[in-house]
């Protein structure tokens, strides 16, 4: 079985991210592995464990996104491939789904692509179903659960009513959600293994298409409003009476 | 402009955004909206009621349950023949889903989880769609536009006004031909976990690390959280809200994923949010500081959910949170 796991970099969960001067801004927090896009990665890693074969970590992004890839490696995957262009800097997520689908297709035999459900930096997770779109392969969203048998695989959709079970043909395209299992962490010798690992970068060109043109553009960045408020701490002699003065108080602000 | 709106909905039970799309599309003029399933009488006269000038109904059993494939083909089977410009859905895993695969087929663009809308431009020949959404978790906020017809746009949950329904209100029924061109099949549901919606409650009841600290009940950690998340349950039942918690919470593996607020969870919006023993952390207050009122119960005096909180009491959640479940209890009638 060959699984093809995409990942992106994106900052770290804890930094403090800004608008600062037209930019988006992060420090020095360090950029890491989208951290949906490890469930993703642990997702294809317990498949190659239950069926054979191999895990392909693919990227689009900048040269930078190589540590993404070597975390991915580490974890176990077989082999990482980045996809990096100048045009591809301000494309839209259909035109990613395009690019990752012109890869997914150079690299070819895929049965299972595998995402995280979304970014941690767009946050839309778009590029999942549209990858599929363009491939024409069946988009199972929000998997926690996966089952292969013969050529189809059934998986446990997790969604806001309950949990769905859908059976499809692969290949097959899947998000995947926190129900699969905390991703692994690197072992030892992952890391090693990683370290020396070659990662080929393909070009557009190389993928034999021409930059996708955006019809979604970013026009300006901006921080969110603050909170104009000073907390009002209250206070009483007794438990009962403090929850009957903050009582008093959310009932008079008519939230209710 | 040509605005239509998809109304979402999981086997006839209407997503409440759905409505609050249909108010916004209603600032711009007559508005269609479009409602794809089996046995969708009362749906479509519900799409009526709440101010659609036109319904656009696919009425048909290859459409019974969800599936993006047949559902992005009805549609933009539809928009390129009946060429909106404009098409607003609530924002749902399946309407991430649905409009992602159609600006495929349309060559077109989604704005998701929006919060503010513009139009600009002529909309016969440079329309704008202009948005503001959240990006980073919230942490910024950017503005983007599309460029393309029809712009797909999924509304925030609860960022607009729900319109008042109007009984018997009735307008255009239209059919459509459904494109039945299924990818997969449903096997069925598994009931194991409750549904949780806390993206559509207007009051949240949430419990952090706190909830697991109390060594005078002599419990262990998931015993005392159990406990914890009991009184911050009782309380969400009170004032008939739902119950969220912060990751660490979700992570102590105390309570389920979907009920996780902030980073890697939920943005929510509430009329009021109460946190319980949350220290607030910068990924868990970006999830829900546009709650409209706040209110903070927390050990910790210097914690930075302060920052973000209209009232706070500084003490024991496991003391405070049924005090105040008694004390909203008496204040309500209940």
């Amino acid at each position: 079985m060959k699984i093809i796991a995409c990942i992106k970099q994106v900052p770290d969960s804890e930094a403090k991210v800004k608008a600062e001067n037209g930019q988006v801004t992060w420090g020095e927090a360090p950029l890491v592995i989208n951290p949906f896009d490890e469930y993703a990665v642990e997702g294809a890693l317990q498949q190659k464990e239950a069926n054979g074969g191999t895990v392909t970590a693919l990227c689009v992004g900048p040269e930078s996104a190589r540590d993404a890839l070597k975390h991915a490696l580490a974890m176990g995957a077989d082999e990482a491939i980045l996809v990096s262009d100048p045009a591809l800097e301000n494309i839209d997520s259909v035109g990613a789904a395009r690019v990752l689908a012109a890869a997914i297709v150079k690299i070819g035999g895929a049965d299972m692509v595998m995402f995280g459900r979304q970014t941690l930096d767009n946050g839309s997770g778009l590029t999942p179903p549209q990858t599929a779109r363009v491939l024409g392969w069946p988009m199972l969203g929000w998997v926690g659960q996966i089952k292969v048998e013969g050529g189809s695989v059934t998986v446990d959709r997790v969604l806001e009513e309950g949990r769905q079970i859908v059976k499809a043909n692969m290949p097959a395209v899947l998000s995947i959600v926190q129900s699969i299992g905390e991703p692994r962490y690197p072992s030892f010798m992952g890391i090693r293994k990683a370290s020396k690992a070659t990662i080929p970068v393909w070009s557009l060109a190389d993928l034999g298409i021409g930059a996708p043109a955006a019809v979604v553009t970013r026009e300006a960045i901006m921080n969110p409003p603050t909170r104009e408020t000073v907390c009002e701490i209250i206070t009483g002699e007794t438990p009962e009476a403090i929850a009957d003065a903050l009582a008093e108080k959310i009932m008079a602000e008519k939230v209710l | 402009m040509k605005t239509w709106i998809y109304i979402d909905h999981f086997k006839g039970e209407v997503q409440p955004g759905s409505w609050e799309a249909l108010g916004l599309g209603k600032t711009f003029g007559a508005v269609s909206a479009i409602v794809f399933g089996a046995g969708m009488d009362a749906v479509t006269k519900a799409a009526f009621e709440y101010g659609a000038d036109e319904v656009i109904v696919a009425d048909d059993a290859a459409l019974a349950d969800y599936r993006a494939e047949p559902y992005a083909s009805t549609l933009s089977a539809l928009a390129s023949s009946l060429t909106p410009d404009l098409i607003l859905l609530p924002t749902t895993a399946r309407t991430r889903e649905l409009s992602a695969m159609c600006a495929v087929d349309l060559n077109s663009g989604v704005l998701t989880d929006i919060s503010a809308l513009e139009a600009d431009g002529d909309p016969s020949t440079s329309l704008r769609i202009v948005v503001t959404r959240p990006i980073y978790e919230g942490k910024v906020l950017e503005k983007t536009v599309c460029s393309a017809k029809p712009a797909f746009v999924t509304l925030r949950s609860r960022a607009f006004p729900k319109p008042a329904p109007e009984a018997g209100r009735t307008g255009t029924l239209t059919k459509a031909e459904t494109k039945a061109d299924a990818k997969s099949t449903v096997e069925g549901y598994s009931a194991t976990e409750a549904a949780v919606n806390i993206g559509d409650a207007a009051v949240i009841v949430s419990g952090g690390r706190g909830v697991s600290n109390n060594p005078s009940l002599g419990l262990d950690e998931k015993a005392t959280a159990q406990k914890g998340f009991e009184l911050v349950g009782d309380l969400a039942t009170v004032l008939g809200g739902a119950v969220g918690a912060s990751r660490a919470a979700v992570d102590g593996g105390y309570i389920t994923y979907a009920h996780q607020v902030g980073q890697t969870g939920k943005v929510v919006a509430p009329d009021l949010y109460i946190a319980c023993g949350i220290s607030g952390a910068i990924q868990h207050l970006v999830g829900m500081r546009n709650a409209k009122l706040i209110v903070a119960i927390n050990k910790d005096a210097e914690a930075p959910i302060y920052t973000q909180a209209r009232y706070g009491v500084v003490g024991d959640l496991f003391v405070i949170v049924p005090a105040l479940t008694e004390a909203m209890r008496r204040k309500l009638g209940k």
